[in-house]
């Protein structure tokens, strides 16, 4: 290589190794704002706001879910097996909401209660079919893959 | 001499000529792929046991998602030999590849959204995949528009080059995004250092997908620099004799 070559080479790399360092620290200083939700932990720890408009993430704890018979009225616990959120919402529930998945709910804590606006269903990596999934559930395995996500 | 392929390829006659084989085979695998990925993926792979049927946009979804970080990928090391050789080709690369790049971006992010309504229950979040995902979509358009932007196509080409090249700190960005943060996006299911997350029923069509769209992309993106080699060459001795030919 040529030095001019090589002195644009240096300069070009130097520029972005920089810019790269710079976008890191504010990635870094924003780690917070960038998260998507709060932990049924931090809210428990008071780390989240209180009455303000925020989401919480976590697992839908088995045999939480109360519905209402008479409306679309759905109260369930929000869990990341330290804490529970009891989570309040009116409203339709995405398809993948059930027991045991990760959801992702919208609203404020207001008296212990979580008011969610809307819920999201969480998936998470693992792609099975369902004849695989009874096999491991006859067989224990499927909790053990679970719990360890 | 290690750099006298790298030289020759720059050339843009070189480029033409040995391209439209390259462009040839990449346009047939991609087809042969493509059918055989597709078919496999909606018709024959099981169906996913949370999902349903659902889950199958990952045959168009995660292979276009991939390609619009890979094309980036490519733009930034283009940018990279426009501004250190000052090499025609680069130059055209950075300009086809935006095109095609952003495409891909766009499909990415519109089957991820047709896809998270059923499954997540929203359009959209903003959360930091689907986010930074958008910003790669809006750095390609940068890109595209930026060069109409002046009038003197070498200045043009060197500004591109430079966003090209600051955009590229997007890609980690986008690649770890389900790591560092939470996210409503779920992490990657496939990994080169891992066992895939789903069985072999259902990754080996993906991964027919994904080779077939990585040959469609090389068969678009060849097909469009060797439009633009002309374009730009119209003036050369070789491109009139070839214009000559044809009449």
């Amino acid at each position: 290589m040529n030095p001019k070559r090589k002195q644009r080479l240096l300069i070009i790399l130097g520029m972005v190794f920089g810019l790269g360092i710079a976008v890191g620290l504010v990635m870094y200083a924003l780690s917070q704002n960038i998260n998507l939700f709060f932990t049924p932990t931090q809210i428990a720890t008071g780390t989240a706001p209180n009455d303000q408009f925020i989401r919480v993430g976590g697992m839908v704890r088995e045999g939480s879910v109360s519905r209402d018979p008479t409306s679309l009225k759905v109260a369930f616990d929000v869990t990341d097996f330290d804490h529970n959120v009891r989570v309040t919402y009116t409203g339709i529930l995405p398809d993948l909401f059930r027991e045991g998945q990760g959801v992702v709910v919208q609203g404020r804590v207001h008296d212990g209660l979580f008011a969610a606006t809307e819920v999201l269903a969480k998936h998470d990596e693992n792609y099975m079919p369902p004849e695989v999934t009874e096999a491991l559930r006859q067989s224990g395995q499927l909790d053990k893959m679970m719990g360890k996500n | 001499m290690a750099w006298q392929w790298f030289h020759q390829w720059g050339s843009p006659r070189w480029f033409y000529e040995r391209a439209e084989r390259w462009q040839f085979w990449a346009g047939w695998i991609a087809l042969v792929l493509l059918v055989l990925g597709t078919v496999w993926g909606l018709a024959i792979a099981p169906v996913d046991y949370q999902q349903g049927h659902s889950y199958r946009i990952i045959y168009l979804h995660v292979p276009v998602a991939f390609l619009a970080q890979a094309l980036y990928l490519g733009m930034a090391v283009a940018a990279v030999v426009l501004l250190v050789w000052r090499m025609k080709l680069a130059d055209i690369a950075i300009q086809a590849l935006a095109v095609v790049g952003c495409a891909f971006c766009v499909l990415a992010l519109v089957s991820g959204a047709i896809w998270g309504k059923p499954t997540w229950g929203t359009y959209w979040v903003w959360d930091a995949r689907l986010t930074s995902m958008l910003i790669l979509a809006f750095l390609y358009l940068g890109i595209i528009g930026l060069r109409s932007a002046f009038i003197d196509p070498e200045l043009a080409g060197k500004a591109c080059a430079i966003l090209a090249l600051v955009g590229a700190i997007n890609l980690p960005i986008i690649k770890y995004s389900v790591e560092w943060w939470n996210t409503l996006h779920q992490p990657a299911s496939l990994k080169l250092t891992e066992r895939p997350a789903m069985p072999a029923s259902m990754w080996v069509p993906l991964l027919l997908n994904i080779c077939a769209y990585y040959a469609a992309a090389v068969y678009l993106l060849f097909a469009s620099m060797r439009t633009l080699v002309l374009r730009r060459e119209r003036r050369a001795q070789w491109v009139q004799a070839l214009v000559r030919a044809h009449d």
